[in-house]
């Protein structure tokens, strides 16, 4: 498991700085399941085991995989909204996890996160505006009307105007609270967001506006982003590299072209078997997978997939395949894949 | 900025119209609620009557008129001409006066317990549900265990106790010093309503720290509590700015509901004898003594009982429709 150590070539081979902003190292997520009486840990999901990847500044990294198979706790643990129970996350060479409570402060300045639920990510009860700029406020930057400007400000750059500051999440209509999320991530100024699924709550054409919107906000403001979804075509759009995840594992990670055009592992070409093609007349392959998610509780010996596998071999039910570099930039874990 | 603005026009047709400030809005859905708002007009009239009441009545609480027991309503007195509006008590003291400031002293007993009973819940519930764990167990533990107990025995056990030693409890000067110049009794009176205040208090804020507690635990699972963890906010700040706030709504109307509460325990408390004592006007007190003379004199359990009624009766309406007027999933 060292994904990160060697360095590879950055998202599309373009002119992208390889300055690493962000490294994840063997990140494993248990949550303890409690029963009894005396409410003792009987069980672990184990949501998130031994996962390691890293994002280079100013690129957006997808991570895809179905429901249940970890994506969003790995975004949720990065920024220590949950704690983590192994691994380790650097932040521009800090180390998020070791961070004291004031330490833990300044990086979050830095890492902010935006939300699938437009619904219940707002304050029911708060202002818009007082949503939005009560991060600026408990970091104390600027007066009081320096915190409104801003606030207006980062409105203004995700398309609201000055005057939705004052009214409250009801008025607003799902598309429009998924942008105030946005503007509330901005407003600290972040370098790195944590994008849980931001579009799949939201009307197609409303997804479009969106995407479009933190793909303007990303040129703009050099962001960085960790983009969370299960919708292929979306990653598509939007990832520089994408990560696929399974079951807690992440099983393929490839720039974004190499992985839709070559995907390795069988996992990852089933999922690519299944995006839509809106084309009634064209023939092909579609990879059907058997049987449902293995219980996280408790998950497969060997090769997590095997049981789904349309290539599975003996060799995959008791060896447990590590994600290596197959080709340059291109990492997989699988036994077959050489 | 103008970039960004450019490829994402603000879409005017998904705002709303008008802008609605939120109080707006609850005082127009609470006026649909027609029984609420004839009961607050009467709880209103009712609290201007006990806040005026040296101006409205012609005898002291405690003025005994010897000779003149039982007298009807407007009848006149024997030795001046002021009127017994409604007649006289067993003692010969003016019933109507006693009623109104019975009336302050009740209200003020029951306004006090319920703000404090709420305000000792909300803490203990919010600490509860959102640190969770062992602190969690503890309290609530204890809650419970207080709430299978049967409410009046205790209150009559607690309030015995606390009116046989009232120096037990320390109060400091200040309160007991503004209470007897705001009810017009004396330091000794208002020390024992303190002690009602308190019993009442005792097992009053067990039923809103659980309230609070589910209200806490659910909002705690929504993404803005989470997005504010992300932005930095501290627990405490997360805890006064948007747990207390959307807690608010069921807190404000079980608080209204307590009043009604508040009113009858009170009254029930001093109809048995270990409430507020005689003679120290309160309407339970004043309706325990009307008990052996009620066949001869039916008005004269009439009379307090009837604000007993009218005020839990209105406290109950007027909690009823806040809940419809507060709740943020109704929209007008």
């Amino acid at each position: 498991m060292n994904a990160v150590s060697t360095q590879t070539n950055g998202a599309n081979g373009s002119a992208q700085s390889p300055k690493k902003l962000l490294e994840v190292n063997n990140l494993v997520k248990h949550f303890p399941v409690r029963g009894g009486l005396l409410q003792r840990v009987v069980a672990q999901v184990r949501a998130v085991e031994d996962v390691s990847f890293h994002i280079y500044d100013g690129e957006t990294f997808g991570l895809v995989g179905e429901s249940g198979c970890g994506k969003t706790t790995v975004g949720r643990t990065i920024l220590r909204l949950v704690p983590a129970t192994g691994g380790s996350v650097t932040f521009e060479g800090q180390d998020v996890f070791a961070a004291n409570p004031r330490q833990l402060k300044q990086l979050r300045r830095n890492m902010q996160i935006i939300f699938q639920d437009p619904y219940s990510s707002l304050d029911p009860r708060m202002p818009v505006g007082e949503s939005i700029g009560e991060g600026l406020l408990v970091h104390g930057i600027g007066t009081r009307a320096e915190r409104f400007e801003r606030v207006i400000q980062t409105l203004r750059s995700v398309g609201m105007q000055e005057y939705h500051a004052r009214r409250y999440p009801h008025e607003f209509s799902g598309g429009q609270r998924q942008r105030i999320g946005i503007a509330r991530a901005l407003a600290l100024q972040p370098k790195f967001i944590v994008c849980d699924e931001p579009v799949s709550a939201l009307d197609v054409s409303i997804q479009a506006q969106v995407l479009n919107i933190l793909q303007d906000l990303q040129a703009e403001y050099k962001l960085t982003y960790l983009f969370v979804a299960h919708n292929m075509s979306v990653v598509e759009h939007i990832a520089d590299r994408v990560g696929v995840m399974y079951l807690g594992k992440l099983v393929e990670v490839a720039p974004r072209g190499e992985l839709f055009r070559n995907p390795r592992h069988p996992y990852t070409k089933a999922l690519m078997s299944a995006i839509p093609v809106p084309d009634p007349r064209l023939k092909r392959e579609r990879i059907i997978l058997k049987g449902d998610v293995p219980s996280p509780l408790k998950p497969p010996a060997g090769c997590r997939f095997h049981t789904r596998c349309p290539e599975a071999i003996e060799r995959c039910k008791t060896e447990e395949p590590l994600l290596r570099e197959t080709s340059t930039g291109h990492w997989t874990s699988c036994l077959l894949v050489n | 900025m103008s970039t960004t603005t450019q490829t994402a026009p603000v879409l005017h047709s998904e705002a709303m119209p008008v802008e609605q400030s939120q109080l707006r809005l609850i005082v127009r859905r609470f006026a649909r609620h027609r029984l609420a708002v004839v009961c607050s007009a009467l709880l209103v009239s009712i609290f201007l009557l006990a806040g005026a009441v040296r101006a409205l009545v012609p005898f002291d609480a405690t003025e005994i008129e010897v000779g003149n027991s039982f007298a009807a309503p407007f009848s006149v007195s024997l030795k001046d001409g002021r009127t017994h509006y409604l007649g006289t008590d067993h003692l010969g003291r003016d019933y109507w006066s006693r009623i109104l400031y019975a009336a302050r002293i009740s209200l003020t007993v029951a306004v006090v317990s319920v703000i404090g009973s709420t305000a000792v819940g909300a803490v203990v519930g919010a600490l509860s549900g959102y640190y969770g764990g062992v602190l969690d167990d503890i309290l609530m533990r204890f809650v419970e265990f207080l709430l299978t107990i049967p409410t009046l025995p205790i209150l009559l056990i607690l309030s015995s106790i606390l009116l046989q030693s009232p120096k037990a409890v320390p109060v400091p000067d200040f309160i007991i010093n503004g209470l007897s110049g705001f009810m017009y009794i004396s330091a000794l009176e208002a020390r024992q309503v303190v002690m009602i205040m308190l019993v009442l208090m005792s097992l009053g804020w067990l039923g809103i720290a659980r309230l609070t507690r589910g209200v806490v635990l659910s909002l705690k699972t929504m993404n803005f509590v989470e997005a504010a963890r992300a932005a930095g906010v501290s627990n405490t700040r997360i805890i006064l700015r948007h747990m207390i706030p959307n807690a608010f709504a069921p807190l404000v109307v079980s608080a209204s509901l307590g009043l009604a509460d508040y009113v009858i325990s009170e009254a029930a408390l001093s109809f048995l004898g270990f409430g507020i004592q005689d003679p120290t006007p309160t309407w339970g007190n004043m309706l325990s003594f009307t008990e052996s003379y009620m066949f001869e004199h039916p008005w004269l359990p009439l009379i307090p009982g009837l604000p007993i009624f009218i005020c839990a009766l209105a406290f109950n309406y007027v909690g009823d429709g806040l809940r419809d007027a507060l709740d943020p999933r109704l929209q007008l």
